[in-house]
């Protein structure tokens, strides 16, 4: 695995450019990257501890996603480019990106809308200080701050809203201070003492929500806590004759990943936001991974977790693999939204790094074939470590994203592609959708379950598209967060939701949401057609998990937040009129709690309700979320 | 969308232009066989017939309810496949271009000898060339003749919508050849009643389900379930309505359009057909050889005919807020299940609205109000006083909202006496009299009973022109006797009687289940603005001037009121205790011959049963 980590990413770029020009050399593949299509992390300290600094605003960005240097922009050729150092994309030229996208959405590079440059620190209110809790957090020994950059960073997810508002400038209420716990005993000391002067306290942990989750209650009077876990990220042990490893909770994804990798393991969850978003954040939220085929979400990871609640810490007394004594006591603390405590250290399942890892990708003359080929899949449980498939609107997405080609030799070769694809095949361009893969494991049961795959593909009309498709349909996922910031440089706002849902109504449901938005921005007013696009992205033995994309160009709009989130709204209750399921991994949050009641039964709210009340009477965790 | 507006009066409708015109100048056979590209619908799976037949057989849903048959009937799964095979071919259309070209052909000679004019709202045909394109469409034609199925296919075919796919009756399947030709222009046969045939009734409805999904072509049906042989609405049936409504419920519609026609005649083919049907006479079976006898029909004159398309209802917003879709989520989507409570409440009342749709936009000809009068006044009138009654009555109707097709440049006199001629058959006119009477019975003897008889039949004749208004008319008609029988000007009082006559008749006319208040506000608010009432904040007060229309009003619901005490004095009277249903109207009639539709004797019977006055022993 070092092979990876010791290439430069310089190299890395050039391998990209040639890989147009010439077949990889296999063994390249067997350089597992988990960050291929991720930042990474500066070569000068492979192992550094603390890669999230406290003053996260010195690295990202205060009103966008990710990391400061990394954003897409239109140069002054108008052509689209991803700039920094830290992804393959970087640096490079995306010719096609500017076409799709005033052809998508009716915008214009003349019509800018640029955000405010700086936090406007005169708009953020005093704090609201509870001296002795300050001072008995002091004499604790507890870090702790209430510079207004520290609480403004902490006052919001990855909504749209929540951007939008930052990127105006506009700025509601924040936390009051902001601690940062460095293990568990700092945070049971916080939490006796939040109990103790009645603070409210609301868990941080990468700040990647897209349920409004980190939104400070407005009905709260009390002083309000952000307790960021940041710094509790040391993996503590690991156990390689049981295969766990012991972490604390506050560690980032991608060092979670990288740390173990250095051991030779890995722990197999990605979820998109890996880059960012910290392991007590997977348990309280039920995250879902990119390859969860193989490893499982994270409710199948988790072996033991610790989280400490206004009652005191809450643990299993061993590490048994299962156990049946009554419901699972890790399913309230799973999923808890920060509503019933911190959880501060979790001891997960980990894997071997796998020796061979591929790419691959499949085209289907529709949607509806590709559908019927993921269920196969499922039915036979052969499914890859990950499995996709993209609408058209999304594959002509992805096709945007092309990075220049380098020779005439290989826009003549995908000329080629095309020709047989279109042509040949006769698959029509505005139908054609595509799968993406990933297998991994040992090479040759990965070429077996490869041909097995594309063998079913085959049979529903599907055509092997090569690995380069593969891997781009990946790089999307972690790239899309940046483009929504460029779109919202030009009047176009977006955004993610997911669901997942049985097999046989996938395919009502995605045509059903898809025109439920597009009907629903027509009324209200939008005066371009939005974007409003799916996949499907996990496959399961009863359903599939769905991901909807929705974007639309908001100019003459006055209130188009507003306009957003009454159209997300509709598609939610198109969601779960179509039997859908209020949300496969985001959460709820506070921006889906209004389903709660109709998702769970009022007698299941009920239950979460006493439980809440049994563990956090005061309600010191008073995020609001969930319930 | 269907709340109709408070003021009818207001509401705007479409020109009509006469379809005829062109045909009358151009050669049919050319017409017949021109290039027809229709409009398609944008998710569109074409296939072919037989496919469509596969499809259905193999369809989950018919999969498992022959599952379950079998298992019940303890017959084979094969066997019980086979039977629903048999169903199919029986019931499936057979679509062909080259029959309906044939259609096309005949028709474009028959309508221009039945009809002066055929005129239709281009703009409703713009409006459906929009729908179809959008989503899969349901037409729902109103339902007073044999012709309106045919005229909706040539209207479509004319008009290069896609042809439409026709729930019949099997009635028409026992016409030789006729019943073929019919088939192979896009009706389907259903059995009128398969009550507890579960796999009739899943191949039925998996057909009409299978062909909405694939967009395969406009489905039409009748909402009021037959021909309506007295020219009132009928009270609507909802289970094809259901059964086209379900894959918007279950998701695998995004929508469905709902497409109300109203089809007007200014002389009904079968008028009097009808009125005979109603005194007891039996149907003539449909067959190929009484259809040939019928050719006669060909040579009178029709007058002209209207066809108006309406605005196309969206099934998704009529169901929002009223259909939790989600109550499908628990079990697979193929498995059969019975409407819920709400679900049916729902179905009912969008099916009475849909009727409602269908009432207001049908065309009312001069004659309507003619007959409503000339049925007033059993021993006729002078013409001078017909024409300034109608002229009253004209305004009136409008003043509420009737869709009157008055010829704007023509004195009163004149479009009276043009009426008058076009229904001649019905009165007599001598020396500037005007009265009903049968001007072509033989005057040869003939004994009381004929006499009486051949009375009724011009009496019911008549009475069909008239109810063709009554909707009009209807809830002011209501008001004004809940005045007269309240005895009493307390809004309240009044109320309480309207609610009771409204209840009454609710399965004689087309009154919403559930709208009583907004019905009483409505009468209130038309006869305020006609000056006839004051309406008070607790009082109801008449003003002097509204006399005359009052009495017209009461005089409208009159012959009901009668018709339904005769009912009532004879269940009193009628001392024998095991009364039999079929027994009830031949005794009814022979108890009061006179003006007595059966039609009337069941809505009565039907009225009292669900009123509970009346109790159903099953024996």
């Amino acid at each position: 695995m070092a092979s990876n980590s010791s290439s430069s990413s310089a190299q890395q770029r050039l391998r990209i450019i040639a890989g147009h020009l010439q077949k990889r050399p296999e063994d390249e593949h067997a350089s597992v990257a988990a960050q291929e299509c991720k930042a990474e992390t500066p070569r000068s300290n492979p192992s550094s501890a603390a890669p999230v600094p406290k003053r996260r605003q010195e690295i990202m960005k205060w009103n966008g996603w990710g990391y400061s240097d990394s954003r897409f922009l239109f140069n002054k050729k108008g052509q689209a480019e991803f700039t920094g150092k830290r992804y393959r994309l970087s640096g490079l030229i995306l010719p096609s990106l500017k076409d799709w996208f005033e052809g998508t959405f009716g915008a214009n590079l003349q019509h800018k809308s640029p955000a405010t440059p700086t936090v406007n620190l005169s708009a953020v209110a005093p704090p609201n200080l509870n001296e002795p809790f300050i001072e008995d957090l002091k004499a604790a020994g507890v870090a702790a701050s209430h510079d207004p950059e520290d609480r403004v960073f902490r006052a919001h997810g990855h909504c749209l809203h929540e951007i939008f508002a930052l990127r105006e400038g506009r700025i509601g209420r924040v936390p009051d201070m902001v601690v940062w716990p460095s293990c568990h005993s700092d945070v049971e000391k916080i939490v006796e003492l939040a109990c103790k002067h009645n603070v409210c306290l609301i868990p941080y942990g990468g700040g990647t929500s897209v349920s409004s989750a980190l939104e400070c209650p407005h009905e709260e009077t009390r002083s309000i806590v952000s307790l960021d876990t940041s710094q509790m990220n040391r993996i503590l042990w690991i156990d390689e004759k049981n295969l766990t490893a012991h972490v604390e909770a506050g560690i980032i994804g991608q060092d979670l990943e990288r740390q173990l990798n250095e051991h030779g393991y890995c722990t197999g969850h990605e979820p998109d936001s890996m880059e960012f978003s910290s392991l007590g954040g997977w348990v309280a939220t039920r995250a879902s991974g990119m390859k969860k085929n193989i490893y499982g979400n994270i409710e199948d990871l988790v072996v033991h977790i610790k989280m400490v609640t206004p009652r005191g810490v809450i643990e299993k007394s061993c590490l048994g693999p299962r156990m049946s004594t009554g419901p699972d006591i890790h399913h309230f603390i799973l999923g808890s939204e920060g509503t019933l405590g911190v959880v501060t250290e979790v001891t997960m399942k980990i894997r071997p790094i796998p020796e061979y890892q591929k790419y691959g990708s499949v085209v289907f003359p529709n949607f509806q074939q590709g559908v019927a080929c993921l269920r196969e899949v499922a039915r036979q449980r052969c499914a890859p470590a990950s499995i996709r498939l993209m609408d058209n609107e999304q594959f002509q997405f992805g096709h945007a994203l092309k990075p220049q080609v380098s020779s005439i030799f290989t826009s003549f070769l995908d000329g080629l592609k095309k020709f047989y694809i279109t042509k040949f095949k006769g698959f029509d361009p505005h139908h054609l959708c595509v799968a993406t893969l990933l297998f991994e494991g040992d090479r040759g049961k990965v070429l077996q379950h490869e041909k097995q795959v594309y063998d079913i593909a085959a049979k529903f009309g599907g055509l092997a598209a090569g690995e380069d498709n593969g891997q781009r349909g990946y790089m999307l996922t972690f790239v899309i967060a940046y483009l929504r910031d460029l779109g919202m440089d030009y009047y176009v706002i977006g955004e993610s939701f997911e669901t997942s849902v049985p097999w046989d109504r996938v395919l009502d449901l995605c045509r059903n949401v898809k025109e439920r938005i597009v009907r629903e921005c027509k009324e209200r007013g939008v005066q371009f057609p939005p974007l409003s696009t799916c996949r499907v992205t996990q496959t399961y033995d009863a359903g599939a998990c769905v991901y909807f994309y929705f974007a639309f160009n908001y100019r003459g709009l006055s209130d188009p937040v507003h306009v957003y989130e009454q159209v997300e709204h509709a598609a939610r209750e198109e969601i779960l009129a179509n039997g859908g399921s209020l949300s496969h991994h985001h959460g709820v949050g506070k921006l889906r709690k209004e389903w709660m009641k109709e998702s769970v039964s009022g007698v299941g709210l009920g239950m979460l309700k006493s439980v809440k009340e049994y563990v956090d009477p005061q309600n010191i965790f008073g995020n609001r979320n969930l319930l | 969308i269907l709340s109709y507006p408070r003021h009818p009066v207001l509401k705007k409708r479409d020109d009509f232009e006469d379809v005829l015109e062109e045909r009358r100048r151009s050669s049919d056979l050319r017409y017949a066989l021109r290039c027809y590209t229709p409009t398609l619908y944008k998710g569109l799976v074409p296939c072919k017939v037989s496919v469509l037949k596969s499809i259905v057989l193999q369809s989950d849903h018919l999969q498992c309810v022959i599952k379950q048959v079998s298992s019940e009937s303890g017959d084979s799964t094969e066997c019980v496949a086979e039977e629903a095979s048999l169903i199919l071919d029986e019931m499936a259309h057979r679509m062909q271009l080259s029959t309906v070209r044939f259609f096309v052909f005949t028709l474009s000679k028959a309508f221009k000898r039945l009809f002066r004019s055929v005129c239709v709202n281009e703009e409703g045909i713009q409006r459906l060339q929009q729908a179809v394109q959008e989503h899969p469409v349901v037409l729902l034609p109103s339902h007073r003749s044999y012709m309106d199925f045919l005229m909706m296919s040539y209207l479509l075919y004319m008009f290069d919508l896609p042809l439409p796919v026709i729930a019949a009756g099997m009635d028409f399947m026992s016409m030789k050849f006729i019943g073929e030709m019919l088939r192979m222009s896009g009706a389907f046969f259903i059995r009128r009643s398969f009550g507890g045939d579960k796999l009739y009734w899943a191949v039925f409805s998996e057909y009409v389900k299978t062909m909405l999904r694939k967009g395969y072509a406009p489905i039409e049906f009748f909402l009021e379930g037959t021909r309506s042989r007295t020219c009132k609405s009928l009270t609507p049936k909802t289970g094809l309505l259901n059964i086209v409504m379900e894959p918007f419920f279950k998701g695998e519609l995004f929508d469905v359009s709902l497409v109300p026609v109203s089809i007007s005649y200014e002389r009904v083919l079968e008028e009097s057909l009808y009125a005979r049907e109603l005194l007891g006479v039996p149907k003539p079976k449909e067959s190929t050889s009484g259809l040939l006898k019928a050719r006669r029909v060909l040579s009178e004159d029709y007058g002209s005919m209207h066809v108006y398309f309406g605005h196309p209802v969206s099934v998704r917003s009529l169901a929002e807020g009223k259909i939790k879709r989600s109550q499908y989520n628990l079990l697979p989507r193929y498995i059969p299940q019975k409407p819920s409570v709400d679900t049916h409440e729902f179905l009912n009342d969008a099916a009475f609205r849909l009727v409602r749709i269908q009432e207001e936009n049908m065309v009312l000809k001069p004659w309507v109000l003619i007959a409503t009068l000339l049925l007033q006044n059993p021993d006729g009138m002078d013409l001078s006083s017909l024409t300034e009654q109608t002229d009253w009555l004209r305004h009136l109707a409008l003043a509420f909202g009737a869709f009157l097709d008055w010829p704007d440049h023509e004195a009163c006199s004149e479009v009276i006496s043009c009426s008058l001629a076009l229904h001649r058959r019905l009165l007599s006119v001598s020396a500037g009299h005007v009265q009903l009477s049968v001007t072509d019975a033989p005057q040869v003897e003939t004994t009381p009973e004929e006499a009486v008889f051949q009375r009724a039949v011009v009496v019911l004749s008549c009475a069909s022109y008239r109810n063709q208004i009554l909707h009009v008319f209807l809830r002011p008609a209501l008001l004004a006797v809940a005045m007269q029988s309240a005895n009493s000007s307390r809004k309240d009082d009044i109320y309480n009687c309207f609610n009771f006559l409204r209840n009454m008749f609710s399965n004689e006319f087309i009154l919403c289940p559930g709208d009583s208040v907004q019905d009483f506000e409505e009468a209130c608010y038309l006869l305020m603005k006609r000056g006839v009432l004051q309406v008070l904040e607790h009082e109801i007060v008449m003003s002097a001037s509204g006399q005359s229309t009052l009495a017209f009003l009461c005089s409208v619901l009159d012959p009901f009121l009668q018709g339904y005490q005769v009912v009532c004095r004879y269940l009193c009277e009628e001392t024998n205790e095991n009364l039999t249903e079929k027994e009830f109207i031949p005794a009814v009639r022979s108890f009061c011959f006179v003006s007595l539709s059966s039609d009337l004797q069941k809505n009565a019977l039907a009225a009292l049963l669900r009123l509970k006055a009346v109790r159903k022993v099953k024996v």
